[in-house]
């Protein structure tokens, strides 16, 4: 097990750098004009930005309210009883509902956690993992299935949350072999 | 989405009227609002340099590369659609993007599989099992840098803020192929079937 966690480690560590390294050089040699390429995506990237921004606004004033309310607080000590045996913090709870629905409100909700626990604390490394290991499910089967008119997503549901479910499942299991040793 | 962000609301309200925090309600709105445009402008910088940068890639033909690689993978997956048929190549293409973080390049290409699947569909009202296989692979199996997870542990001051990359792959991987077995043994339950299509499988 102690090689998983090295070759998880090691992956973490190479993969930027890499890519950074590699995807230039690469292109290059391919005659690519890499350095105006690579400012007409980075121009892409500030709209993405900006255009999230009032979501961001709208999820984390929100989520705000109800952390200032002390209605987190009530939703932890009620669920965490039941969530604690299976290693799942109640923190993450809300960007784990949420994932599947909006990708900006779970963008925010998870900014929301790592300021809240801490970035490399269980539950935001969780609220990581699986952030970044499902999609929005309900709304790419909306548009996805709405651009072609169907009607009857007949067991589309079910697999794509099963899927998330164990997306989730296997982010809480990694997080714990590797940081809560 | 509405729901929920009511939800979030109206809870905060009561639970602050029974524990007289409305101040706290007050104040973390308020302190939400203004990290809001924060977070927004620390996500910018990393979301523009991972855009550009997998820009550059697709540039110079990886995503066709690691759709040429996926394809036949994907053939074997979809049993029901033809080896030599164009949905394959979209599938591909758009499975690709999505694994690069082209988000915005993934899904017309996407669009135009569906579009493609359709053509197979006897009922062009009802999902086909490929499609649903399609959308089950396109929403479980995601980027192989996880560009806004990243940003965001970069902008709450992690130290090592890239030490989920391994990690979310070893979860995407599970989430793919649980979804998969998913899609296929749902699709054989005869309760949900297309009639027209109940022989097949």
């Amino acid at each position: 097990m102690d090689v998983l966690a090295k070759a998880l480690g090691g992956l973490s560590l190479w993969a930027i750098p890499f890519l950074l390294a590699g995807i230039p050089a690469y292109a290059f040699a391919r005659k690519v004009d890499v350095y105006s390429t690579f400012v007409e995506g980075a121009k892409e990237g500030l709209q993405v930005a900006l255009r999230i921004a009032p979501y961001l606004v709208a999820i984390l004033v929100a989520v705000g309210a109800f952390r200032g309310a002390g209605a987190m607080d009530r939703l932890s000590d009620g669920l965490g009883p039941i969530l604690a045996p299976l290693g799942i913090p109640p923190e993450v709870l809300p960007v784990a509902l949420v994932r599947p629905l909006s990708g900006s409100g779970s963008t925010g909700l998870l900014a929301d956690l790592m300021k809240a626990e801490g970035p490399d604390s269980l539950a935001a490394r969780i609220g990581a993992v699986m952030a970044g290991s499902t999609e929005t499910t309900f709304y790419v089967l909306a548009v996805y299935f709405g651009a072609v008119g169907i009607r009857r997503y007949r067991h589309a549901i079910p697999a794509a949350l099963a899927a998330d479910l164990a997306g989730f499942a296997a982010a809480v299991a990694i997080v714990h072999f590797l940081w809560n040793g | 989405m509405a729901l929920v962000w009511i939800l979030l609301l109206v809870l905060a309200f009561v639970s602050a009227a029974i524990d007289g925090r409305m101040d706290g309600l007050t104040q973390g709105a308020l302190e939400g609002a203004e990290n809001a445009i924060g977070l927004a402008i620390s996500l910018a910088g990393i979301l523009a340099l991972w855009m550009g940068l997998f820009r550059v890639a697709d540039a110079a033909g990886l995503t066709r590369k690691l759709a040429s690689l996926l394809r036949p993978l994907l053939a074997r997956l979809f049993s029901d659609v033809p080896r030599d048929h164009a949905a394959l190549d979209s599938m591909a293409l758009n499975v690709s993007a999505n694994m690069l973080g082209l988000g915005n390049a993934a899904t017309p290409l996407g669009l135009r599989a569906m579009e493609q699947l359709q053509t197979l569909n006897p009922n062009p009202r009802a999902a086909t099992d490929a499609m649903i296989l399609f959308l089950v692979v396109n929403t479980s199996s995601v980027q192989l840098i996880p560009a806004t997870v990243i940003a965001l542990r970069a902008a709450s001051g992690s130290p090592a803020p890239a030490d989920v990359i391994g990690p979310t792959l070893l979860a995407t991987s599970v989430s793919t192929v649980v979804g998969i077995v998913a899609a296929k043994w749902f699709a054989r339950l005869s309760w949900r079937k297309l009639p027209s299509l109940a022989g097949e499988g």
